[in-house]
């Protein structure tokens, strides 16, 4: 539990983060909240030479609405999430999931940026930026550019981001009238990892289903999204046996590994199991908005 | 005359037996005013760091030190090679194997020790600990211990081929370590032959390991010009430590010095001697400067005392009403590597022979093979009071095997098999000597206090609905306080404790123990005996442990030993100043000491109102007018050697509900009533019960040392090793009843081990209940949601028409 040697930077604006990332190359690692990456690099899993730290860049934090987008700066820390009562209004998913993450103190420290970038599918808020069809906002020494949450985690730690780029800020459409939501996350103790865990986030139209978002934590090497079960529901008036379908076909997309919480087949019966849950959650409260 | 007001105020303030005061080691520990061995920073401390195995069995080809040696901070590198010429390599364990210390030629388990480096600070130990090159030539491991003993299996312990015994008696296969036998094999037999009803199954105490807050460690000190040794240790054991490495050292005992400081808690983990301290040690030696060893979380879950690992198979015979007639038990036991449990020398499997339980069985037969697999050493500890814990599941288990089998309800085949309360003291078909209990008067308070007839509706209700609900019950019986040394030793010290204690001119007192708090609140509880039995407040009485220095010798903490055998030495040694109290009184009252009586916190001369002399007073004349003929001072010494254990007791039950779908378990109840004899502070009592039950919640529903076929350790950090937080963890009611022990001074029994001892198998009692309408009949531990699920799984239980 000792790490290697390393050298410590800590710039004040972006601009300097991104020359320094730039400079060190291969051998900096970001540092935001730390919980993934200091329990690494105490383990050896990690030893990054340089750490550069992103806690005293002010611009990467603050949770602001623009023009229907919510705008929540990278460095947002999970309890700052869960203190928002815009988020709670405009968009209810993040600050629910934020309460599944970890524990208290965690949460005091881990950022939303962090725990997005590091790409471990057992994070949470993956699949929840893609319930919430947030977009991505990686800055580097080109430029800015936009991208999808759907298109950004590309496999296990591996994601859309370049090695000179920072993930600076994440864009969520507000949500509208007839919004139902849920995130339902079976673990096996509180500051455990997702044995599995469904982010749901629909609206109704009279009853009918207009949109749905499903997507999956840990049952596969990124977070996933369950296009079948969405297009399952899509345009119907939500009912139990429909539940059960778009919980199978859910299912049907999971790619869990094995692990001290379960076999692959488990897993996946969770899988199937928070999705049934998360979506009769979603829908009873899109029903009561 | 004093008043009966008087009187209880008096009592009151002396804060004695039965007071539920404030624990006094807590506002250091609250303000992080604790010292730990970690805390310890001597002037010109070296650090130890542990390169360890990555296989579980590989033979070394060769070690290169020349990269860690230089690095600039590396002091050295210890290897086996380094160690030798001392006869250091390898050393005894406490189970008359030996272990060893740095791996000699061969790794016998994951993250064995293999070198150790010692350097500047604990950053660059641990830089070193990377550059050491070990080359290994991997073999074939052997982790299932039901395949220890096949033809074909890889031995394990090349330096004992050939030999037929491994110091606990004979062996038959070069990866077994003894057999152990109790009991009337014959008779046993003759009555499963002939019973009306037998019932037979494999039960297991998977392999778990205690997780105190504090990790094993040790800062060893030799000071060359003197001669002396100082460690600063871990250790639930301090005097057995020195014992022990003067035995190892050459080091005359009395120029060593064993300090255990605060200890962050024990468990069983903190009893042995472990291959970082002898380093620690060596090193100091080599370089005559302090030398630190702390142990990860990682490294503790991964080498030092683990616990159980028991394979049981019980079976008991019966008659149609569920009397019992027979137990018979065969046990194959995993003990690791080397034999290196911790517990008296001559009991190979403890005290499993305490498997009859609370039940009047009149003849049973046990038998405990011990086992070498390529695993970690170790399987007496955890609040387990010496393989109590294994025996209470096995018993525990079995009993509702039969009742399920039967068709009785569970508690009530427990009332038709109790020993019963006229029948004390009792002796068992194993040859223990219960000394008191009242079994059916527990079980009777815990039915009641939950309505259990109400609940038993309530599942049946369930059951029709598909929901599964669990009551589990247990109805234990323990063995603590070891223990009498006609019975027990450790290297063949018998396991006495002892108490001196010093009364100052004015009236305050220091008393010293042979035992070690680690958390169990001694520095409370024994004052409050001593203000009991001397009259002082407690609120003045300093109790002081740990410091081989100045305690007297004793045993140390563990097997719920203190209050049983500590707690006896205080009560006499109290009684013994009392006596010479009583002659000063005398004295001062110019009267005979028979015309005395003791009355809470003076001697009266009987008959004569207002002729008294409080303890206070009799405490500065001690230092100055004692009778003639009597030595000055107040002060006494007591070894307390037990005339047996003690037997403390307990009924447990648990109601939980499972959701079939994910297999998660919710605890909806744990109603737990103790019976320990006399209760000297209730609080402690209560907080002890409160942490044995949460330790036995964590062991029952989630904790296991998991390995991989290749035997890789998959649960060696928090992340897999459940450690239950305030969120997981169940509400307990506690209540109790008091039966004295007859034979200790004060008719206190042990209490700390007994909610984990009887709170293991009323969990699994509870969720194996969930399912007993089905036809199970037993689901190992422990119960995760995912294996709870299995179950489910496999019985269609969650099927969605």
């Amino acid at each position: 539990m000792i790490p290697g040697t390393f050298d410590y930077h800590a710039p004040a604006t972006v601009d300097e983060a991104i020359r320094l990332l730039g400079e060190l190359g291969d051998e900096a690692k970001l540092l935001a909240g730390g919980h993934s990456l200091l329990p690494m690099m105490k383990l050896r899993f990690a030893s990054p030479k340089h750490l550069i730290d992103l806690n005293r860049i002010g611009a990467l934090k603050g949770i602001r609405e623009q023009s229907g987008m919510i705008h929540i700066g990278a460095m947002t820390t999970e309890n700052e999430l869960i203190a928002s009562a815009l988020l709670r209004e405009k968009c209810p998913l993040l600050p629910e999931a934020a309460k599944w993450i970890s524990d208290p103190q965690v949460r005091n420290c881990g950022t939303l940026g962090g725990d997005i970038a590091h790409g471990d599918p057992g994070n949470d808020h993956p699949a929840v930026m893609m319930a919430v069809d947030a977009v991505f906002v990686l800055q580097g020494p080109r430029g800015e550019r936009l991208i999808v949450a759907d298109r950004f985690f590309h496999g296990l730690y591996y994601t859309e981001l370049a090695p000179d780029e920072i993930l600076t800020e994440i864009r969520i459409p507000a949500v509208s009238k007839g919004t139902g939501y849920a995130y339902c996350k079976l673990k096996r103790k509180t500051g455990d990892f997702a044995t599995a865990a469904a982010a749901v986030q629909l609206r109704l139209d009279g009853g009918v289903c207009k949109k749905i978002n499903i997507a999956l934590t840990n049952v596969a090497p990124t977070a996933l999204k369950a296009g079948d079960a969405e297009m399952s529901l899509t345009g119907k008036v939500i009912d139990e046996a429909l539940i059960e379908q778009a919980a199978r076909k859910a299912m049907a997309v999971c790619d869990p590994a094995e692990d001290q919480r379960g076999n692959r087949d488990y897993k996946t019966h969770m899988a199937g199991e928070m999705t049934r849950r998360a979506i009769r959650q979603a829908l009873a409260r899109a029903k009561g908005n | 005359m004093a008043t009966t007001a008087e009187y209880l105020e008096r009592e009151q303030k002396l804060e004695g037996i039965g007071c539920a005061r404030k624990r006094k080691e807590d506002p250091r520990f609250i303000q992080g005013k604790g010292h730990y061995v970690d805390d310890v920073h001597l002037p010109g401390m070296l650090f130890g760091a542990v390169v360890r195995s990555p296989h579980a069995h590989a033979r070394i080809k060769s070690i290169n030190k020349e990269k860690a040696l230089a690095l600039p901070g590396v002091r050295a590198v210890l290897t086996a090679e380094d160690l030798k010429p001392l006869k250091l390599h390898w050393m005894p364990t406490l189970a008359g194997d030996v272990q060893a210390v740095l791996a000699d030629e061969k790794v016998c388990f994951q993250y064995q020790e293999v070198a150790m480096v010692i350097a500047d600070d604990r950053y660059l130990a641990a830089d070193g600990v990377d550059l050491v090159e070990v080359e290994y030539e991997p073999l074939p491991a052997l982790v299932d211990p039901h395949h220890a003993m096949d033809a074909d299996a890889p031995v394990i312990r090349e330096d004992l081929v050939g030999k037929d015994e491994a110091g606990q008696g004979k062996r038959v296969h070069d990866n077994h370590i003894f057999r152990w036998e109790v009991g009337d094999k014959a008779a046993t037999d003759r009555i499963f032959a002939t019973a009306d009803v037998t019932v037979k199954q494999a039960v297991l105490n998977p392999r778990v390991h205690p997780c105190p807050l504090e990790t094993c460690g040790c800062v060893a000190s030799f000071d060359k010009v003197r001669g002396e040794l100082t460690v600063y240790i871990t250790s639930q054991a301090p005097h057995v430590v020195r014992t022990v490495v003067s035995l190892l050292s050459g080091l005359p005992e009395s120029k060593i010095r064993i300090i255990s400081p605060d200890i962050g808690g024990g468990f069983g983990n903190k009893v042995g001697i472990y291959p970082g301290y002898v380093g620690a040690i060596v090193a100091s030696i080599v370089f005559g400067r302090p030398v630190k060893w702390i142990e990860s979380r990682i490294e503790n879950l991964s080498t030092t005392a683990f616990a159980r690992d028991y394979h049981m198979v019980g079976e008991l015979a019966a008659d149609k009403n569920g009397r019992i007639k027979a137990l018979r038990v065969n046990v194959l036991a995993d003990h690791g590597a080397f034999n290196a449990h911790a517990q008296p020398t001559k009991w190979p499997a403890g005290f499993f022979s305490i498997c009859t339980g609370s039940y009047d069985i009149p003849v049973a037969y046990a038998r405990v093979d011990g086992v070498y697999t390529n695993k970690a050493p170790g399987g007496v500890a955890y609040r387990c009071s010496f393989r109590v814990t294994e025996a209470v599941h096995l018993i525990e288990r079995m009993i509702d095997i039969l009742a399920q089998k039967l068709g009785i309800d569970k508690a009530e085949i427990r009332f038709r098999n109790f020993i019963k309360p006229e029948q004390f003291p009792y002796h068992s078909a194993l040859g223990w000597d219960y000394d008191s209990g009242d079994y059916p008067t527990a079980l009777k308070k815990v039915l009641e206090a939950v309505n259990y007839p109400a609940l038993r509706e309530e599942q049946a209700e369930k059951r029709t609905r598909g929901e599964l609900m669990g009551i589990g019950i247990c109805t234990f019986t323990e063995i603590v306080g070891a223990g009498p040394s006609k019975n027990c030793d450790i290297l063949g010290v018998g396991m006495f404790d002892s108490c001196e204690i010093r009364v100052h001119p004015t009236g305050s007192a220091i008393a010293r123990i042979g035992t070690i708090t680690q958390g169990q609140g001694h520095q409370t509880t024994y004052a409050q005996i001593i203000a009991t039995e001397l009259g002082l407040p407690s609120e003045v009485i300093q109790v002081e442990e740990g410091d081989t220095n100045t305690a007297p010798y004793g045993l140390g903490t563990y097997g719920s030993r203190s209050t049983p055998v500590g707690g006896a030495a205080t009560a006499n040694a109290a009684r013994k100043l009392r006596d010479k109290a009583r002659k000063i009184a005398a004295h001062l009252l110019e009267v005979s000491a028979d015309d005395l009586d003791w009355e809470i916190d003076r001697f009266k001369v009987k008959g004569v109102p207002g002729q008294e002399k409080t303890m206070k007073e009799i405490a500065w004349a001690a230092y100055n007018n004692v009778p003639p003929g009597m030595e000055m001072g107040l002060e006494a010494v007591e070894y307390y050697d037990p005339p047996n254990f003690t037997y403390p007791f307990g009924a447990y039950l648990c109601v939980l509900d499972i959701d079939r779908y994910t297999g998660e378990t919710k605890v909806r109840r744990f109603y737990a009533l103790d019976d320990c004899g006399t209760r000297i502070n209730p609080m402690i009592i209560e907080g002890q019960i409160h942490g044995g039950l949460t330790e036995a919640y964590a062991v029952a529903m989630g904790q296991l040392i998991a390995f991989d076929a290749g035997g890789n350790l998959l649960s060696n950090s928090l992340m897999d090793y459940f450690l239950p937080t305030a969120v997981e963890t169940p509400k307990w009611e506690t209540d109790f009843t008091v039966t004295p022990s007859p034979h200790h001074p004060l008719g206190a029994k042990g209490v700390a081990e007994s909610p984990h001892v009887g709170g293991i198998p009323c969990f699994t009692n509870a969720v194996n209940d969930a399912f007993a309408h089905l036809g199970v009949t037993q689901i190992d531990m422990p119960h995760t949601a995912f294996n709870v699920w299995k179950t489910i799984h496999e019985l269609g239980l969650d099927n969605r028409a």
